[in-house]
């Protein structure tokens, strides 16, 4: 089954993060990205890039911004094929976002 | 020491065996609600809990999350029904309904909710487990230690509501306890929790006078469970066997110890010392202390006492009062107990402050 493991990262991450640790931690996400159960995945461009999309009565609103206005914002995805819940769950935790003050969101896909 | 009954601290910091330390919200402390609710039955009704027999295997009644699950299967059962990935209400009530043998009813009243509310958490919870493919597995050993305190503080939480809306949830505990202990018989944690359990349960019809709580040192302990506390023993032997030193084993230790006829006050303050190495928590040190003042060493457990952050914790202030009364400092201790009593939520307690204030 497929899961999307939604990054969710403070826009301030970098700061008190040496350039070893950043490289590293590219590392890893590159890893995560050649795992074989990998399926799909991407990195946003930061927040001040976003843009909101609203439809109403056939009117198209875009405003400047991205739509959760959290500290935290939502940073990239990946999307993982695995077994049950658990693995999806080991991979997410390999995240660096989510031992930095960020978090992982693990979702099943619908299958279609 | 031929003292007058342990003060209220005391007696009930070792009724309570609080290991978290103090929630936020002192209202959602299941403990003290418990307790509540258990004064509530004694005054409703007479009825005593069922007593549990160690060797009687509980005829398990499961509700089947996808299909038939067979007696082998209910390890894997409880790892489901305790997956951190669902909401802890949901880990409780699925718990009691697929191995405690609950009716959904049932689980509704003990939880003080409507049977639809229960109804739509527990569809709720079965319908994430599908979804989300949570596993129906034991956890690899790598992660078995963190899923197993996952199962057995849901187990621990259950005891802890006691008996509530006519459901003997602390005997649905113990049972659950017993399937556990069976299926895993050599994790310490496991042994030790259910001796834990065994040994206070021991002491539940001693606990009540009328509507009066009575206190440990002074309850009738010719109402102790005998057995219980002999079967608590058991395991507990078991599991130090098993070289075990967690939490659970620690907390069972010193239950046993608080059964003996002449208390070991040293040891068990030594016990403490442990529990709150492993768990950090102020309230046990709070524990410690009172262990340490029983063994005569009431400065050093006020030192203890004024050092802990637990100014919102009733028992913080009604043992320090004890600890004041005792070194003869009274006005102090009056002063300690007023503030015991603004933050005294059940009417016993309360009666028991004011007494000791009139007291002084």
């Amino acid at each position: 089954m497929k899961y999307a493991l939604l990054i969710y990262s403070k826009p301030d991450w970098r700061d008190g993060v040496s350039e070893e640790d950043r490289e590293a931690m590219f590392g890893e996400y590159v890893a995560l990205n050649d795992d074989s159960r990998c399926v799909a995945s991407g990195q946003l461009q930061p927040v001040e890039t976003a843009t909101t999309v609203r439809v109403q009565d056939g009117q198209t609103l875009t405003t400047d911004g991205p739509f959760a206005d959290t500290k935290e914002v939502f940073a990239g995805y990946y999307v993982y094929e695995a077994g049950d819940l658990d693995e999806a769950v080991q991979v997410a935790s390999r995240v660096p976002a989510a031992r930095i003050g960020g978090a992982v969101e693990v979702r099943p896909i619908v299958e279609m | 020491m031929a003292e007058e009954a342990a003060q209220e601290a005391f007696a009930l910091a070792a009724e309570r065996w609080p290991r978290d330390g103090v929630p936020d919200n002192p209202g959602a402390w299941l403990t003290v609600t418990a307790r509540n609710r258990a004064i509530d039955r004694v005054r409703r009704e007479r009825r005593l809990a069922e007593k549990t027999r160690l060797l009687e295997v509980p005829e398990v009644t499961v509700d089947e999350i996808d299909d038939t699950v067979i007696e082998d299967e209910r390890l894997e059962l409880m790892f489901t029904c305790c997956h951190p990935a669902l909401a802890i209400e949901a880990q409780v009530a699925l718990t009691l309904r697929a191995l405690g043998g609950l009716s959904t009813e049932e689980i509704a009243r003990a939880f003080l909710v409507s049977e639809e509310t229960m109804k739509r958490r527990l569809s709720r919870a079965k319908v994430k487990i599908k979804q989300a493919r949570i596993p129906f597995a034991v956890p690899a050993d790598h992660l078995l230690p963190d899923r197993l305190d996952a199962v057995l503080a849901v187990i621990y939480l259950i005891y802890n509501e006691g008996y509530s809306g006519n459901v003997d949830l602390a005997a649905e505990a113990i049972r659950l306890g017993r399937v556990l202990a069976l299926l895993m018989p050599d994790e310490p944690e496991v042994q030790g929790l259910l001796a834990l359990m065994l040994i206070h349960h021991a002491r539940h019809e001693a606990r009540f006078e009328g509507d009066d709580l009575v206190l440990l040192e002074d309850q009738d302990r010719s109402r102790w469970d005998r057995e219980e506390i002999d079967a608590g023993r058991q395991l507990l032997d078991r599991a130090i066997a098993l070289r075990g030193v967690g939490a659970y084993v620690l907390q069972a230790a010193i239950a046993s110890l608080q059964a003996e006829d002449q208390v070991d006050w040293e040891q068990v303050a030594s016990l403490y010392a442990q529990l709150s190495r492993l768990t950090g928590s102020p309230v046990v040190e709070l524990n410690r202390a009172v262990a340490l003042a029983q063994a005569g060493h009431a400065e050093s457990a006020l030192d203890i006492v004024d050092q802990l952050d637990l100014s919102q914790y009733q028992y913080l202030h009604s043992t320090r009062a004890e600890l004041l009364r005792r070194l003869g400092r009274t006005d102090e201790a009056r002063a300690a107990y007023r503030r015991a009593l603004e933050l005294a939520r059940s009417e016993p307690e309360q009666r028991f402050l004011a007494q000791r204030i009139a007291e002084l």
